[in-house]
């Protein structure tokens, strides 16, 4: 077989990439010679991988992550490691330790978090795709922010082999496009089994995106449209939804009681696991050098002190909290109790419906450092994170725009259903084209 | 019934299970002849977004002894991440099992202290991966800097906790070893293996405060430990003293625990589920293991099958290289041999091989079957016996090879004497030292060579040394040779 190189030199204008392969190797197959950006908490072999923190500064994978070797496989050339949130801890892109990203759409705004970087790259078309990761919405929430299509898949439909994880719960590796069939494609190439992740199932997509909804039943939960939700966007989804039943789906209002319990259930899980994932991050093995003269436990003290970002150092003490003795029965073991009243609704609401839609974000992309308060940064993940709770596969596709901005429709379906929800996102894509 | 100053104790035993691969990983477990680093790969060095993939064997293998130990499998059990930091452990975390662990309940009989057997109940039993290990260069605390292995890293161990039902250090001792064969008899583990086991226990006097002695990596250490422990308890509560609730290190080179500093008190190792890993369902597995002919079984049928007494019997089962060898030795004549295998063996050939150090892998099979035929037809006394199987040990050990027990006993004329009559009780050849002999006959060989000693050439002695070897075939001891020819040519000299 014959190698190739793509060579790529982008404009990175928007702070999308943190590092470059200006040459990079492809070969035969489904992606052939076609540009996918990696987000940088996936490892890639031979290529810095830093997850944009000063911790993981100079660590190079000896191994790729089983979905960069799908990559591979399918011929796709590895350009490059996108920007993110440090660790993916974050919802604007600000929380890299490399500088922030910017919103193609307009540089005075955030692209959205935190696969921010991925998703500047593809819609300032300086790539066709990208893997991103979506722990609670780190997907889809950029792909609505700066006007692309973004999925998170079934849980365990792609393999999380060699990501560095976050919340291993929660998260999954996902592709992102400008496209529906484009996203389509990404995902015929990185779902299925691996024997190296445990918790992947032997469930491959070989799905070629249909656009047809007739006769399937959606439902509108309220919970989407309520307070917190900008009306402009809430406006535009709407009118997106009504030209899903024009298609021929029919809709019908439903309810999540347990979304008042989603966001605390998520921060207290995913705070806990990276309390835990995080804890490795200790000079010893890489990243900046402990200073070997101290003891080790000063010098870890040292050197995770300074290489970690205020947001990762938060969550790291949040989860350590959570998960101390005498405190474990009221978080850990409530916020799994409210997760299975998640699943639970959602299980219940999909024996009536087929899919659930709503927006994707309940505001338009913020202005760099609009969001200051970590608090307010935490309730706009609100109608992302019941996705993950739940393991079921969500998309976000442009539809339309609001001030300017684009806003995203997003569309969950059932477990190992992506197909589906993938369907009526490309229906939607195809009829407003 | 308990008196005052009844002693408690109760054991935590971390085994390495023997699998070919480690617990999580591909990688090999057999590491200990190789350099640092060596057996390593993403999972067990535990490099960002590596994850955990359960190595069933492992899991059979607990399953096994779990089986054995009379434990209850769980219908549902999972493993947890133990979170602390300590440069051996490469995520920071340990995987391991918390509140689900694989069994629990179960027990083990031992001897009593008082004889018969007795009953040491179970708690649990549960699966989890060892971590790395560090070599300090220098002194741990104020040495220059410490180096870190992760060949160790992800053998998979297993973790049996007992009830507080031992009675005495000596109770504990019995324990371990009981455990250590049922394990062998199993073919799950290796005692052999530098670092294979080792052990936390725990200790009171009744009505006072437990202490857990840390850091115990040997079965002897566990009865040294725990004496110490005793005896210092006890003074403490002689002297009017409280005894605290704390954990203490066993030093082995000195016998000694010591207390740890109060910080390693305050752990909270913060568990939960660990997410990579799906819970395990294998109860029903339980049907498809067969198990072995265990210590217990094989005590019984000794003693009905040989004829052993319930002691030599229990000595003879209780390691199972031992048990396979007595049965190795009486293959050809069980009925003739049996009894007089058994006495040699759990009364002779154990103390001798302990005297040396040795081990029983070191012990010429045939040889010592030979021996127990000789002695069977009553042309050696016992005391000849002894003399001929310390013979064979002392060549064994000196040269790896030695001979025949046959050619020991003709060449030491070891044979009864026949002309000497019964009454007189046994008396036997007065047999000439075949080193001295050797010895005489190379001096009277070599005059040159001796001279040149004399004349205080160093290569003549080393000369001389060679020649009597070469006599005596190799079997005589070196140091020996080396005093008794020293000997020989200060009177030469004189
Ligand atoms: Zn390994």
């Amino acid at each position: 077989m014959e190698a190739h190189e793509l060579s790529f030199e982008p404009d990175d204008r928007y702070n999308a990439f943190l590092a470059v392969c200006k040459k990079a190797p492809c070969g035969k197959g489904k992606l052939a010679g076609i540009a996918v950006a990696v987000k940088d908490n996936i490892s890639t072999k031979g290529i810095e991988t830093t997850c944009a923190s000063k911790i993981l500064k100079g660590y190079i994978p000896p191994y790729d992550a089983h979905a960069v070797e799908l990559l591979r496989h399918a011929g796709a050339a590895i350009v490059g490691k996108t920007n993110m949130d440090e660790f993916g801890m974050g919802t604007t892109t600000e929380n890299s330790a490399f500088g922030p990203t910017l919103n193609p759409c307009d540089t005075s705004r955030v692209p959205g978090g935190s696969s921010g970087g991925s998703a500047a790259a593809v819609a300032g078309n300086m790539v066709r795709m990208a893997l991103g990761t979506d722990t609670g919405g780190s997907i889809r929430c950029p792909a609505a922010f700066c006007g692309i299509v973004g999925l998170k898949p079934t849980y365990g439909r792609v393999s999380r082999y060699g990501l560095i994880a976050y919340a291993n719960s929660l998260e999954q590796i996902g592709p992102m496009g400008r496209t529906v069939s484009d996203v389509s494609t990404l995902l015929q190439v990185i779902a299925g089994k691996d024997r190296h992740d445990s918790t992947s199932y032997d469930r491959p997509y070989t799905h070629t995106p249909v656009a047809d909804v007739k006769g399937l039943k959606i439902g509108i939960p309220g919970e989407y449209f309520g307070g917190g939700v900008d009306p402009k966007v809430a406006g535009v989804v709407k009118t997106a939804i009504s030209r899903l039943e024009e298609l021929g789906a029919t809709t019908v209002p439903c309810s999540i009681p347990s979304m008042k319990f989603a966001l605390a259930a998520y921060y207290v899980t995913c705070t806990c696991e990276a309390s835990s994932n995080l804890a490795r991050f200790d000079g010893v093995r890489y990243g900046p050098a402990a200073d070997t003269k101290k003891s080790w436990h000063d010098a870890y003290k040292e050197v995770r002190k300074a290489g970690f970002g205020t947001e990762v150092r938060r969550r790291i003490m949040l989860g350590t909290f959570a998960l101390s003795s005498g405190y474990y029965g009221k978080y850990y073991t409530k916020a799994q109790v409210a997760r299975e009243n998640v699943k639970a609704d959602f299980a219940r609401l999909f024996s009536e419906v087929d899919l659930l839609a709503g927006p994707t974000m309940p505001t338009i992309a913020f202005r760099l450092k609009e969001k200051s308060d970590p608090l307010s940064m935490y309730l706009s993940d609100i109608l992302t994170v019941p996705a993950n709770l739940a393991g079921i596969p969500a998309i976000s596709v442009p539809c339309g725009k609001a001030d300017g901005m684009p806003v995203g429709l997003q569309i969950m379906g059932r477990p190992f259903e992506d197909e589906c929800v993938i369907d009526a996102a490309y229906a939607y894509e195809q009829a407003v084209k | 019934m308990m008196s005052e100053d009844q002693v408690i104790v109760g054991l935590e035993v971390h085994c390495q299970l023997d699998t070919k691969s480690k617990l999580f990983c591909g990688c090999s477990t057999d590491y200990r002849s190789d350099g640092p680093n060596t057996h390593v790969c993403p999972v067990c060095l535990g490099l960002p977004g590596a994850m955990p993939v359960l190595n069933k064997r492992s899991i059979e293998y607990a399953m096994k002894v779990a089986k054995a130990l009379n434990c209850t499998v769980l219908h549902e059990s999972e493993f947890s991440r133990k979170n602390y930091f300590y440069p051996d452990l490469n995520k920071a975390y340990q995987i391991t099992q918390y509140d689900k662990p694989l069994a629990e309940g179960g027990y083990l009989e031992i001897e009593s202290d008082e004889g018969g057997e007795r009953r040491i109940r179970l708690t649990r039993i549960h699966v989890e991966e060892d971590p790395g290990r560090l070599v300090h260069m220098g002194n741990a605390e104020r040495g220059k800097y410490s180096l870190v292995d992760y060949n160790r890293a992800g053998i998979p161990l297993i973790e049996i906790v007992s009830e507080p039902d031992m009675r005495s250090p000596k109770e504990a001792r019995k324990f371990l070893n009981k455990l250590r064969a049922t394990l062998e008899y199993l073919s799950v583990f290796d005692s052999e293996k530098e670092g294979s086991l080792r052990v936390d226990a725990n200790i009171s006097i009744k009505g006072n405060e437990r202490v857990e002695v840390k850091n115990i990596t040997s079965y002897k250490g566990v009865e040294k430990a725990l004496t110490f422990e005793v005896t210092r308890q006890k003074n403490l509560i002689r002297r009017g003293q409280r005894i605290e609730r704390e954990t203490r290190h066993f030093i082995e080179s000195t016998g000694i625990t010591q207390s740890s500093r109060s910080k390693e008190q305050e752990h909270d190792y913060r568990y939960f589920p660990e997410p990579d890993l799906r819970p395990l369902h294998v109860q029903s597995w339980m049907e498809g293991i067969v198990l072995p002919e265990l210590p217990d079984a094989r005590r019984e049928r000794f003693v009905a099958q040989y004829g052993c007494s319930l002691n030599h019997a229990r000595t003879l089962t209780g390691e199972l290289k031992l048990a396979n060898f007595f049965e190795h030795v009486v293959a050809a004549d069980p009925k003739g041999l049996s009894t007089l295998a058994a006495t040699w063996i759990a009364d002779t050939l154990i103390g001798e091989l302990n005297y040396r150090s040795m081990n029983l892998e070191s012990v010429d099979a045939p040889g010592f079957t030979e021996l127990i035929g000789i002695l069977k037809s009553g042309i050696l006394t016992d005391k000849s016996g002894i003399d001929v199987l310390r013979v064979m040990l002392d060549q064994r050990m000196n040269h790896q090879s030695c001979e025949t027990s046959a050619a020991i006993v003709d060449r030491l004329k070891l044979r009864k004497v026949t002309s000497v009559t019964l009454e007189k009780s046994l008396t036997y050849e007065i047999v000439p030292n075949p080193i001295l002999t050797a010895i005489t006959e190379v001096l009277t060989e070599q005059p040159g060579a001796v001279d040149d000693f004399m004349k205080g050439k160093k290569g003549a002695f080393n000369f001389l040394v060679g020649q009597v070897m070469k006599k005596t075939r190799g079997c005589a001891d070196p140091g020996e040779l080396n005093r008794m020819l020293v000997e020989a040519l200060k009177k030469k000299e004189v």
